[in-house]
């Protein structure tokens, strides 16, 4: 099967002109980001030298993981279910679109800003960190596998999320009712970042690669899971 | 535009045989065949649950057929089949379903690559120009009206040039001005050779648009032009009216040829069954003008696609009750 890219392009660039101009869903994205920045940078601002030595055994930006999550399930909770209630889905599926296609359009506009975010986000925190925290406790917080953690494991997370929230959007028939449960299917990813972050389950070289062999599969089976679940016929003929 | 759509066209645009689909107990349509020819607009008429929407659906592949078979724009109906076949036709649901946070135009470019156009710039160009959309091409659509949405939307089924359009209902809901720019639009498609298939439950708008229609109600009731229809369902008749009652009506119209019956309707007002009014026509008006009779007019009772409608429709529902 040749998947096109114009047409996967046409479902990304709509639904990024679509999130421009919608300011909820963009605000939507910034405020889960600040409520993970704000209480911890707060903290982190007020400890002094003597704390850096305790920091240094832990791994607490690891923590920031949480927000590639729990960001995409924004959009992509939505991307089905949203269309379908504005009725917008059936247009769409009756042009020559594949649903991959369809599908990976609108993964990729949840994916890309999400990324965006996630990075944009850590960097910020980076910043502030060695400018206003003090020094000691800056070098003890910021470390460089650290950063090679964020960086790979971000699309990572973030991709598994997209296809939860995704295959919930094609089951469910109310936007709000699929949201909350798309942040709720996100929470356990959260909770196992944390408890690395807190040093509860280790972070070793050995758990950072089982970690990203079984996400990759993860990411695999959830496109798969999606692709399958996204059934034309239910889509347009029922109401539930 | 389409411009010589049905060139080098070799067999039916629809054809459509046994066709059923059952959603579990449920029976949107059964056993339906029939076959439309290129260049023809095809209306589709039935209630609400009679079954017309499933049918696009059905032939559009967004739905499986249960049993039966057909072909779409020449491609034998089957799943594999889906991409080839939606790349060849077009359908404009019920609801327009624009994205109303988005231009016009950037709703039709968003089409225009989801069907692969070529030049979709001049393309874009030229259905707005169809559904006489150009001035509001920048417009946000969730800032047009009802019946600009539905242009719009008829807009984005001309983009791909379809050999075959399906337009389900596309005047529910607009005000009778809406509704008529939507039937000029739909005239000149047709004048310009493009295959309709017209879903509607109003009858004056199949009437006036379709070249034949068929009347579903689940299954197909009836098929043919609106003409032969009438003429199928219904006996022939005159109505005469005269001045004053005819003295002796039955000694008027006995033995006039073509009349086969006749009955008084009120004082002064008669039907006569005739089985050809061309014939009948001339031989009453002499036999009522020989009675001394005032005659007020003598006109063939015509009966429209409504009478005939109601009268599957509601056989049907008698027969349900039964």
């Amino acid at each position: 099967m040749r998947l096109s890219r114009r047409r996967v392009r046409a479902i990304f660039r709509k639904e990024l002109r679509e999130y421009r101009r919608t300011g909820s869903i963009v605000v939507a994205m910034l405020v889960i980001p600040l409520v993970f920045v704000i209480n911890p940078l707060v903290a982190v601002f007020g400890l002094s030298a003597s704390d850096a030595s305790s920091l240094s055994h832990s791994h607490a930006l690891l923590y920031l993981l949480g927000i590639p999550a729990l960001v995409p399930t924004i959009v992509a909770a939505y991307a089905v279910v949203g269309e379908r209630r504005q009725g917008t889905l059936e247009p769409v599926l009756t042009t020559p679109i594949r649903s991959e296609e369809f599908l990976l359009g609108k993964g990729l506009a949840a994916f890309v800003p999400s990324l965006v975010v996630s990075y944009v986000v850590y960097a910020f925190v980076l910043v502030l960190i060695e400018l206003f925290a003090n020094s000691g406790v800056a070098s003890a917080l910021v470390k460089p596998p650290e950063l090679v953690a964020q960086l790979l494991f971000t699309p990572l997370l973030a991709g598994w999320s997209i296809w939860i929230a995704m295959a919930i959007s094609t089951r469910t028939s109310d936007p709000r009712t699929t949201q909350q449960l798309a942040l709720l299917a996100g929470l356990p990813t959260v909770v196992v970042t944390t408890l690395i972050a807190y040093g509860v389950i280790p972070a070793t070289l050995g758990v950072a690669l089982a970690s990203g062999a079984v996400l990759l599969v993860l990411n695999r089976l959830g496109w798969r899971m999606v692709s399958a679940l996204f059934d034309r016929e239910r889509l347009v003929s029922s109401t539930k | 535009m389409p411009e010589d759509l049905d060139a080098g066209r070799a067999g039916p645009a629809l054809s459509v045989r046994a066709l059923t689909k059952h959603f579990g107990e449920r029976t949107a349509f059964e056993d339906i065949s029939f076959e439309i020819g290129y260049g023809e607009v095809f209306g589709f008429l039935g209630p609400n649950g009679a079954g017309k929407t499933t049918t696009v659906r059905t032939l559009g592949t967004l739905v499986t057929p249960t049993s039966g078979s057909a072909t779409v724009a020449g491609i034998p109906l089957v799943p594999e089949n889906g991409v080839e076949i939606r790349r060849r036709i077009a359908i404009m649901p019920e609801s327009p379903g624009l994205y109303l946070h988005l231009s016009v135009t950037e709703n039709l470019e968003c089409f225009a690559d989801l069907y692969e156009t070529p030049d979709a710039r001049s393309r874009i160009e030229r259905s707005l120009h169809a559904v006489n959309l150009a001035e509001r091409a920048h417009d946000v659509c969730g800032a047009l009206s009802k019946g600009l949405r539905q242009r719009v939307a008829l807009a984005r089924a001309l983009l791909s040039d379809p050999e075959v359009l399906f337009l389900d209902e596309p005047t529910t809901g607009l005000d009778p001005a809406a509704a008529r720019d939507v039937h000029e639009l739909i005239d000149g498609l047709r004048r310009r050779g493009v295959t309709i298939f017209l879903t509607t439950h109003r009858l004056e708008e199949a009437e006036r648009l379709c070249d034949r229609v068929a009347i579903l109600n689940t299954r197909l009731r009836t098929m043919g032009r609106p003409d032969e229809l009438r003429d199928r369902l219904f006996t022939k008749s005159l109505k005469v009216r005269t001045l004053e009652p005819l003295a002796k009506a039955g000694r008027v119209f006995a033995g006039l040829p073509a009349v086969e019956g006749w009955h008084e309707e009120g004082p002064g007002s008669y039907v006569l069954v005739v089985s050809d009014p061309l014939v009948a026509t001339p031989a009453v008006t002499r036999a009522l003008v020989a009675a001394g009779a005032d005659v007020v007019s003598i006109s063939e009772s015509r009966h429209s696609l409504e009478d005939i409608y109601l009268e599957l429709v509601d056989h049907d529902g008698e027969t349900e009750t039964r």
